[in-house]
């Protein structure tokens, strides 16, 4: 019907194959380069000592020695069950504080819903640094040095903004006609909620508490500065590594590759609903 | 009053307050307690070994640290840190969105291998890279160096600061990839296909359409990433623990020391109070796109 | 038995008042549309009789009781949304069944009940399905199948059509008017679409800025609408509307000057008319008739051929009028035309907009659906005959 299109020519914008070749190579270059230091660990991690400081080379004998070591000398396991631990409790405790408000601000908003959620927001604005003095006298007096509990708590006050802010968004996405016809077919709030909101932002609520984990489980500040031995997850653990006295690049490597592969894994998981939690919903 | 406002139940307004309760009760805890008690110290003699030196010290701190060439010092560090690895993040994880957004085989798994660093521990980045990148003698760089037949370089006694830019923006690098190639992802194609067809070239379209596109999520990059990187911390700490001298002192290291290694709660506080004005300014900002935003 | 009364309903939103204390009332077993453009406030009117907004103002009392502080879920009422609100997780019978898994009936029960409703709705073989195999007019019925499971008294729609596509929407249309005969309910019904409202109605409620503008059966409001704005609203394509000279006022109607000069006599009451007061005279595009000596005229500027009709757009001074005229006429565009009209179809609106009464009622104005169809007890008398020509 449209008699102006030039029937034989091709169409216009496939690319050249030379140009898909170049773009290819370009692409993975520097996908390589940025990954290369995470890769270079993790082959550390399976070369013996000797061999990880020994000029740098991909062909070596792959040893699972280093992954013993570290377990055998410093009792790995602890560390990473303080993490587990500390990142999953501080998020379970930041869902459950964090649902009721998300939902009240979501489906039952009142002229100050706004302001509570910027002020939330304006929390995470305070640098830590400003109230490490007053957070480390408080726990120093009432024991919370040095204890899961404390970095328990720590870490849910931390990501509280970001959960309730993450889970907002995603309910705000939620149909609101779907409610009122639960509330029509007579479902009460906790129904509501039950059968109808948690079922159907399942995938935002996990993606919320993914994140949470995440920020959590990286931590680094407060970790080293609240705990020294007992508590000490893994951020705290392979700082403990720093020290110069001896090179121990392979262990490092072997312990940082198990602390840092179930979150990167996470990560990859979840980047696309993490966009919207790092980002308060200003980038979807 | 609300009650009229409140959409659905006929007692919402309560409703809603009694839902929001726990979470604003705890973070308002967590917001006055710690800076009030900051904001008191900080006007207070109080160091944890001179126990018996106590009581109202005015602006002493406020004046000790102003005039401590430490604290300018600090700050300078602070602004390097962070407008260098803002311009090398945003300026490249713009051009980066732009490669990755183009088809090529194999993208998915190239993407998420440029965005992985974002999700290591700061503690890791940072030895993975002292130790193995950056080792003068045993480093992947100094081999690199070496093979090319330069001098290696003692990455962290020579070019300290620069050492710990790199580390940084190599963990925010990708943060910034990842966001931006999110809001690429909600380009118009359409509106890319109608400059094509008025004679746009790929470096027109870049200027007047992408960019100008990216121009909101670039704020929030550069807003969030300043907001965390005033206050780097776990990076420097296990890397030159803010040395040589004073090199690579940022305000949060030097808080640090003041108040775990000096033990000086009063001055460290009043450190922490500065601290708070300088992030609260970017906040200020941050907080009212979002709040443009949230109108949308 | 079911109805309802509003009496002085309000509805703010900050300071801003969207419904602006409105009465109505609502008879057993009726079909009462409530229409108007978007922002009239008519789906804000139907959320309060729901129960999903409060009133701020004004009572809603349902079979005789009060029920402004009575939850949505028992007013007795149910509704079918606009998006249909399905559940996405449940399927069809669990979405039908829901209300009733909510008030804990024992699951035997509640199948029946389901399939009962599903019969009535052919829905039986799309029972286990969940909403996202489904097209949109089942999913249409589904809503309106949880909507019959739970035996309401009223039933509220809002806009529940306008997702379908035009040749749904007339079977859809069709499939209400059934359901509404068959389950013998109560039934409001919201939409901006006035085609809807005048084929599905035994009453019509006309919103505009939040107040009514017009109560009545959809052949009154066509025939004898209150006020300009309802007479432009309703009937399709909309009433021509131009300024005509007032010349005087007796016991047989207004007579006033039409432009180009002509006058003629439009049997309405002009009693409490002012002297010289503006009048706009109103006249259906399908009322207006082609004639080569009829007092008004213009130049073709459009002409739009549908087969069966042909509506001419007539430049007539500054004004752009709207014939509808047979399907066969061999006007061309840029011709002249001159055409006139029967002055008993035309409308005088005063200086406020509201239109000076009719001497003469519509014979058809009293008719509703109901008398559509009983026709032996309808009280047709005769066809209008089209009256003198001016």
């Amino acid at each position: 019907m449209t008699t102006q299109r030039t029937s034989s020519a091709p169409p216009a914008v496939r690319s050249l194959p030379v140009k898909q070749l170049l773009l290819t190579l370009v692409g993975w270059s520097i996908a390589l380069i940025i990954f290369f230091p995470i890769l270079w660990m993790v082959l550390t991690g399976f070369k013996t000592e000797t061999a990880a400081i020994a000029d740098p080379s991909f062909i070596f004998s792959p040893t699972l020695e280093s992954y013993q070591a570290v377990q055998a000398r410093s009792g790995y396991a602890r560390f990473a069950m303080n993490s587990v631990v500390v990142a999953f409790g501080s998020t379970f405790l930041a869902l459950l504080i964090a649902i009721p408000s998300a939902y009240a601000m979501a489906f039952l908003p009142t002229k100050r819903t706004k302001g509570t959620l910027l002020w939330m927001l304006s929390t995470k604005m305070l640098p830590p640094v400003g109230v490490l003095v007053p957070i480390y006298l408080i726990f120093r007096d009432v024991g919370l040095l040095d204890t899961r509990t404390g970095l328990i708590i720590i870490y849910t006050l931390m990501n509280l903004p970001i959960v309730v802010w993450m889970l907002y968004t995603f309910f705000k996405d939620m149909p609101k006609d779907i409610l009122e016809a639960g509330r029509m077919d007579g479902a009460s709030t906790f129904q509501e909620v039950f059968f109808l909101l948690l079922p159907l932002t399942l995938p935002g609520i996990a993606s919320t508490g993914l994140l949470s984990v995440i920020l959590s489980w990286n931590e680094a500040f407060w970790s080293l500065n609240l705990t020294s031995s007992k508590a000490a997850p893994l951020t705290a653990y392979i700082a403990s590594f720093s020290s110069p006295e001896g090179l121990f690049w392979a262990k490092l490597s072997a312990a940082s590759t198990m602390a840092i592969a179930p979150i990167l894994i996470l990560g990859w998981m979840t980047q696309k609903q993490m966009v919207r939690g790092l980002t308060f919903g200003a980038v979807k | 009053m609300n009650k009229t406002r409140a959409s659905g139940r006929t007692v919402g307004g309560l409703r809603t307050l009694t839902l929001q309760a726990p979470a604003v009760t705890l973070l308002m805890l967590w917001m006055i307690v710690p800076l009030g008690m900051t904001i008191w110290f900080s006007f207070q003699r109080y160091n944890l070994l001179m126990p018996d030196m106590t009581g109202f010290a005015g602006l002493e701190n406020y004046e000790y640290l102003l005039t401590d060439p430490a604290l300018w010092s600090a700050m300078g560090t602070t602004l390097l840190l962070v407008g260098w690895v803002l311009a090398i993040t945003v300026v490249g994880g713009t051009l980066l969105a732009v490669l990755f957004q183009q088809e090529f085989a194999g993208r998915g798994i190239a993407r998420v291998l440029a965005i992985s660093p974002f999700f290591v521990m700061p503690t890791v980045s940072a030895l993975v890279w002292k130790n193995m990148m950056m080792h003068p003698s045993n480093g992947v760089l100094a081999w690199l160096a070496e093979s090319l037949g330069l001098p290696a370089l003692d990455w962290f006694s020579s070019l300290p600061l620069t050492s710990i830019i790199i580390i940084v923006s190599w963990q925010w690098l990708p943060f910034a990839l990842l966001i931006l190639l999110t809001a690429m992802q909600s380009l118009d194609e359409d509106q890319v296909e109608a400059a094509r067809m008025d004679g746009a070239g790929p470096i027109a379209i870049f200027f007047f359409i992408t960019l100008p596109h990216l121009k909101r999520a670039i704020s929030v990059v550069i807003m969030i990433e300043m907001i965390f990187l005033l206050t780097i911390f776990a990076e420097i700490f296990v890397t030159t623990s803010g040395g040589p001298g004073l090199a690579t002192t940022n305000l949060a290291y030097l808080i640090y020391i003041r108040a775990l290694l000096d033990f000086d709660v009063g001055i460290a506080s009043a450190g922490g109070v500065i601290a708070i004005i300088l992030a609260n300014i970017v906040a200020i900002f941050l907080v009212r796109m979002v709040a443009k935003n949230l109108e949308d | 038995m079911a109805t309802l009364q509003l009496s002085n309903i309000t509805k703010r939103f900050g300071d801003t008042e969207v419904i602006k204390g409105i009465d109505l009332e609502v008879n057993d077993r009726e079909f009462v549309v409530f229409v108007g453009p978007s922002g009239c406030g008519k789906s804000t009117l139907m959320r309060m009789i729901a129960g999903l907004e409060s009133a701020s103002e004004g009572d809603i009392v349902i079979d005789g009781q009060r029920m402004n502080d009575v939850g949505p879920a028992d007013r007795g009422l149910a509704m079918v949304f606009q998006s249909y609100a399905l559940y996405p997780h449940m399927t069809v019978e669990g979405n039908m069944g829901f209300s009733m898994r909510l008030a804990g009936v024992p699951k035997e029960e509640r199948r029946a009940k389901v399939l009962e409703a599903a019969k009535i709705l052919q829905l039986e073989p799309l029972l286990d399905r969940k909403p996202k195999a489904l097209s949109g007019g089942q999913r249409q019925r589904v809503a309106i199948g949880r909507a019959i499971v739970r035996n309401p008294s009223i039933f509220l729609f809002d806009e529940p059509l306008s997702n379908l596509d035009a040749a749904l929407r007339v079977q859809m249309r069709i499939e209400l008017a059934r359901l509404h005969e068959e389950l013998d309910a109560t039934m409001i019904y919201v939409t901006h679409d006035q085609i809807e409202a005048m084929t599905m109605a035994d009453k019509i409620v006309v919103l505009h800025d939040g107040v009514v503008e017009q109560v009545g059966s959809p052949m009154a409001l066509y025939h004898h609408p209150r006020n300009r704005f309802v007479a432009g609203f309703i009937g399709s394509p909309k009433m021509n509307f131009f300024a005509v000279e007032q010349l005087a006022v007796s016991s047989d109607g207004v007579v006033v000057r039409l432009p180009g000069g002509r006058s003629c006599t439009v049997p309405v009451d002009g009693q409490q008319l002012a002297d010289a007061e503006e009048l706009e005279l109103g006249i259906r595009p399908e009322h207006l008739l082609l004639d080569e000596n009829g007092p008004l005229s213009g130049q073709i500027k459009v002409l739009e051929r549908l087969g069966g009709q042909t509506s001419l757009y007539v430049q007539m001074d500054e004004l752009l009028i709207t014939i509808m005229a047979d399907g066969d006429v061999a006007y061309r565009v840029n011709d002249t035309v001159r055409f006139g009209f029967s002055p008993e179809r035309a409308h005088l609106f005063d200086a406020q907009g509201i239109a000076l009464e009719s001497l003469t009622q519509h014979p058809l104005a009293g008719l509703t659906r109901h008398d559509n169809r009983a026709p032996g007890q309808a009280a047709v008398h005769g066809a209008v005959s089209p009256g003198e020509q001016v």
